[in-house]
């Protein structure tokens, strides 16, 4: 593991490792029990695969009353609790911790409830993204945000990070699609938000919880709307000479009052890895391809094909094709979702980054990208959701090379201090996590992570749960809520008129 | 009596310090346009922001504008239109229902009560817009969550903390808003003279069709005649909203018409009579009568609610009508708010909550506006307020009873291993 410190483990409670082991078979009657290290090597990471960890016991609850014994026993004997949906995370969300009980909610995966007439569907956490689309499609629904990894991640984690997709520009991203939750504090309450109607009462948990990584409660069901399929799906590739005409043309595209379901773009050299891996027939000539695509009636698709297919034009287009049939738009997206394995196959590894710009500041990051791709002399391949300014650049490098894993991390750094710099975020949907914990203060002062930790100290007022992300320095809440009275700089002693 | 009218963020942020070393509470107010909303307050001094003005970033081409707190809402949605953008969850107008002036709030306001309008069925409420904002919490400190890109999760989202929390966590220096193109056109279907239980049914079979409705409302018999200036005419209307690029509007007002045309006579209205009536619709103008008659806020789950409104009038007289689906029904109360009775129902059937959003100031000293919470999410949003307002200085007992929330005051002290 590279430089990043997690929370010291605590003597006492690895101590008593056995009583906790024993404590949680009566919690979790059964087999959903762990603490065999061959069996609990399968939980050692999640999807960011550089950091490993395994936990103290790994515990798969199956019921709402288990996982709220569960945090009560844990919360009151000071046990850390690191929850995990399907260890999908890139960021190391659900990385386990020496001295910590592993919550995995894989057996929450059942649909409860499937309500066309409120378009809902209400399953518990560990249900898949995908399975929820399945569960409604014979009826010609689905559920709208679409992660990339949706045939394995959870709807639970999905809560957890707050997850996007190709489609987020058009359809939101989870917090816009979750109506209600149902979860499990740290002292084990059990409180509800939301629901089936449209908006929950008081201030807005809901919200907060949507994006908190894990570190305020776990989710035991979520309600999510669903939405009918559109009627038909088309799909424009189209290349350009430069980044900039390709980032002209999609800034013009929402000018012109279009918000595409999609709209993605790659360079050079994930056009390359993709052609070479897929053979989706992508333009080899070009610096920049955009894929748009427009769903919606087939009339209204129709006519906005030739808008867009003229504002290509317009924009300096030396190619642009149109999807003929239902096969050829999955063959045209066939290259951007193989795009990470693409790049997979043209270097021994690559480290995947996620930060958010302002589009037009595109050329300006890309042209940094470059620069910093020279001087850490590592390749670096991006895809771009083009419609939010959301980056994924793939930087390429060998685990084996002695320094390079390092030599990675610490570009990929300067590419997110890049993106914050151009006003942009450190992270568009993949989380935080230990991965981007220690580059918080590039976006945030102290007193802005401060008051993110109050939030923490409402719910979890004794850090236990899921510790070590997110923030880079963990703070008491005793001294986070102590108050610092500004009396003696007061500007206005003798209640002053502005 | 004291009004403090600052500027600027740090004027907002000196004063909100002094109140809290004085702990001195204050009522943070924008235009005052939402003041009648919640329990009356008694604060000595008031932070009024109207004098926060001003778009501070715009730009079309990235969708998004940021204004300071205090900014007109006027101000931004005429800023929009020049440009053929808008707030989609089109923010609705108290002022009718309150008897105050039309056209008055500020940005600020609009995130405070998380306002939405007749598209909160296919585009959300402020809470699903807001990109990013600046704050001064009731500790004295100004802090900052979001940013200004649409896709963004780099951190905990303080910024939907800040919806519908109604200025008790912090004061609003600086919002920044996702914004979307308007649709080029829009066409209404009102299909007339359903029951409420035929018209639940219409709109469920219409919102779950590839129709793209992106409003549906029930104004039941009497309700109709209060929209369009009369013009709709007395007969239950059951209406529908299609709004996008022309030849896509024409086919799917086809198709719904094609759907819908066994559940009753269907008329369109199409263009500026499309958006009227849509403005009464959210600016609940049924019930703009210049009276303190109770009118109730309640949100269930859409297909559910008109039982819960049958419910009611067998006990009580009451008028309602319905927007995003059933989703959202306005009630007017002929007697009493009936707020026992009310919560009861909407527990019954189904679930939701009620905001009892107009009614004499001795009502709303009297009995909970918000609807009121189970204990475990009661003390969770009590320590969150904490957490925020520790000397419960903003807005103290606007959406709880003072006394409730400051038995939790100062959680994180006492809360520790």
């Amino acid at each position: 593991m590279s430089g990043i410190l997690m929370p010291k483990p605590d003597a006492a409670t690895l101590s008593r490792r056995d009583e906790i082991v024993a404590d949680m078979r009566i919690i979790v009657p059964g087999e959903g029990v762990v603490d065999a290290v061959n069996e609990m090597r399968a939980f050692e990471s999640d999807g960011l695969t550089a950091y490993r960890q395994l936990p103290m016991v790994v515990v798969l609850p199956e019921t709402v009353a288990q996982v709220s014994r569960l945090l009560k026993y844990c919360n009151e004997r000071n046990i850390r609790v690191v929850p995990r949906g399907s260890g999908t995370s890139l960021s190391g969300g659900a990385l386990p911790l020496e001295d910590a009980v592993l919550l995995v909610m894989s057996r929450f995966n059942r649909i409860i409830e499937i309500d066309y007439p409120n378009r809902v569907v209400v399953a518990q956490p560990g249900v898949t993204n995908l399975g929820i689309t399945t569960a409604v499609e014979q009826d010609g629904f689905y559920y709208a945000p679409d992660p990339s990894s949706q045939i394995a991640c959870s709807i639970g984690g999905n809560v957890a990070e707050n997850s996007g997709g190709v489609h987020c520009l058009k359809y939101g991203l989870t917090a816009n699609n979750v109506l209600g939750i149902e979860m499990v504090l740290m002292n084990g309450e059990v409180v509800r938000l939301g629901g089936k109607h449209l908006e929950a009462e008081g201030y807005d948990l809901l919200g907060v919880m949507t994006g908190s990584e894990g570190l305020l409660g776990v989710v035991t069901e979520v309600a999510v709307r669903i939405l009918k399929k559109p009627e038909t799906a088309r799909a424009l590739l189209i290349g350009f000479p430069t980044s900039e005409e390709g980032g002209q043309c999609v800034a013009d595209i929402i000018g012109a009052g279009i918000i595409p379901g999609g709209m993605e773009m790659m360079d050079r050299p994930a056009i390359h890895a993709a052609e070479d891996f897929v053979h989706a027939g992508y333009p080899l000539d070009v610096e920049a391809l955009l894929i748009v695509e427009l769903d919606g009636p087939g009339v209204e698709v129709d006519h906005l094909i030739g808008l867009v297919e003229a504002i290509a034009y317009k924009n300096g287009a030396t190619t642009c094709r149109m999807s003929q049939s239902e096969q050829e738009r999955l063959t045209f997206w066939a290259g951007r979702k193989a795009a990470f394995p693409a790049v997979g196959r043209i270097s021994p590894d690559y480290y995947c980054m996620d930060g958010t710009i302002p589009r037009k500041e595109l050329p300006r990051v890309l042209a940094g990208m470059r620069e910093l791709s020279g001087q850490y002399r590592l390749g670096v391949a991006n895809v771009f959701h083009a419609g939010d300014g959301n980056l994924h650049p793939l930087i390429l490098y060998d685990a084996n090379v002695p320094g390079d894993l390092e030599k990675a991390e610490a570009f990929g750094a300067d590419i997110l201090r890049l993106c914050v710099k151009v006003g942009g975020v450190l992270t568009g949907e993949h989380g935080v996590g230990v991965e981007k914990r220690d580059l918080m203060p590039e976006m945030f002062n102290e007193i802005d992570l401060d008051q993110q930790m109050r939030v923490k100290c409402a719910f979890d007022p004794n850090h236990l749960l899921n510790p070590g992300k997110v923030f880079p320095q963990l703070r008491r809440c005793a001294e986070l809520g102590r108050m610092h009275v500004h009396r003696g700089q007061m500007a206005f002693p003798d209640i002053p008129r502005f | 009596m004291t009004t403090f009218t600052p500027t600027s963020a740090a004027e907002v942020l000196s004063a909100v310090q002094w109140a809290t070393a004085d702990e001195t509470p204050l009522e943070i107010l924008g235009h005052g346009s939402k003041r009648g909303i919640g329990r009356p307050l008694q604060t000595e001094h008031t932070l009024d922001l109207s004098g926060l003005s001003g778009v501070t970033l715009y730009e079309p081409a990235e969708l998004v504008v940021s204004a300071k707190a205090g900014t007109p809402l006027v101000e931004i949605e005429q800023l929009l239109a020049e440009n053929g953008q808008q707030l989609a969850f089109e923010p609705m107008d108290y002022g009718p229902l309150l008897g105050g002036e039309t056209g008055k709030g500020t940005l600020g306001g609009v995130l405070a009560a998380n306002l939405a309008g007749p598209r909160r069925l296919k585009a959300g409420a402020a809470r699903d817009h807001i990109l990013g904002i600046h704050a001064v919490s009731g500790r004295g400190e100004a802090f900052k969550s979001g940013g200004r890109v649409v896709k963004n999760v780099t951190g905990y989202d303080l910024s939907k903390a800040m919806a519908g929390s109604w200025g008790t966590l912090a004061v609003l220096t600086d919002v920044t808003f996702k914004v979307l193109p308007s649709a080029e056109t829009e066409t209404t279907l009102a299909i007339r003279g359903l029951l409420d239980d035929s018209a639940a049914a219409a709109m469920a079979m219409a919102m779950g069709s590839s129709g793209e409705v992106s409003s549906a409302a029930h104004l039941p018999e009497r309700m109709a005649a209060r929209v369009l200036d009369g013009k709709l005419g007395g007969d239950p209307a059951t209406l529908l909203r299609v709004e996008g690029f022309g030849p896509s509007v024409a086919y799917r007002v086809a198709h719904l018409s094609d759907l819908l045309g066994n559940a009753g006579p269907i008329e369109e209205i199409a263009g500026e009579a499309s958006k009227t009536l849509w403005r009464d619709v959210r600016d609940v103008r049924p019930f703009a009568d210049g009276t303190d008659k109770p009118v109730w806020r309640v949100s269930m789950p859409p297909a559910d609610a008109h039982h819960m409104v049958l419910a009611l009038r067998m006990q009580a007289a009451a008028d309602a009508f319905y927007d995003w689906q059933g989703g959202l029904v306005w009630l007017r109360m002929e007697g009493e708010p009936e707020a026992e009775l009310l919560r009861a129902l909407i527990r019954k059937f189904g679930g939701g909550h009620a905001t009892l959003v107009r009614a004499a100031p001795a009502w709303r000293a009297a009995i909970p506006v918000f609807e009121p919470q189970p204990a475990a999410l009661a003390a969770l949003s009590a320590r969150l307020k904490a957490e925020f307002d520790p000397k419960n200085i903003l807005n103290p007992g606007r959406m709880v009873h003072s006394s409730d929330s400051a038995t939790v005051a100062g959680v994180s002290e006492g809360a520790t291993p």
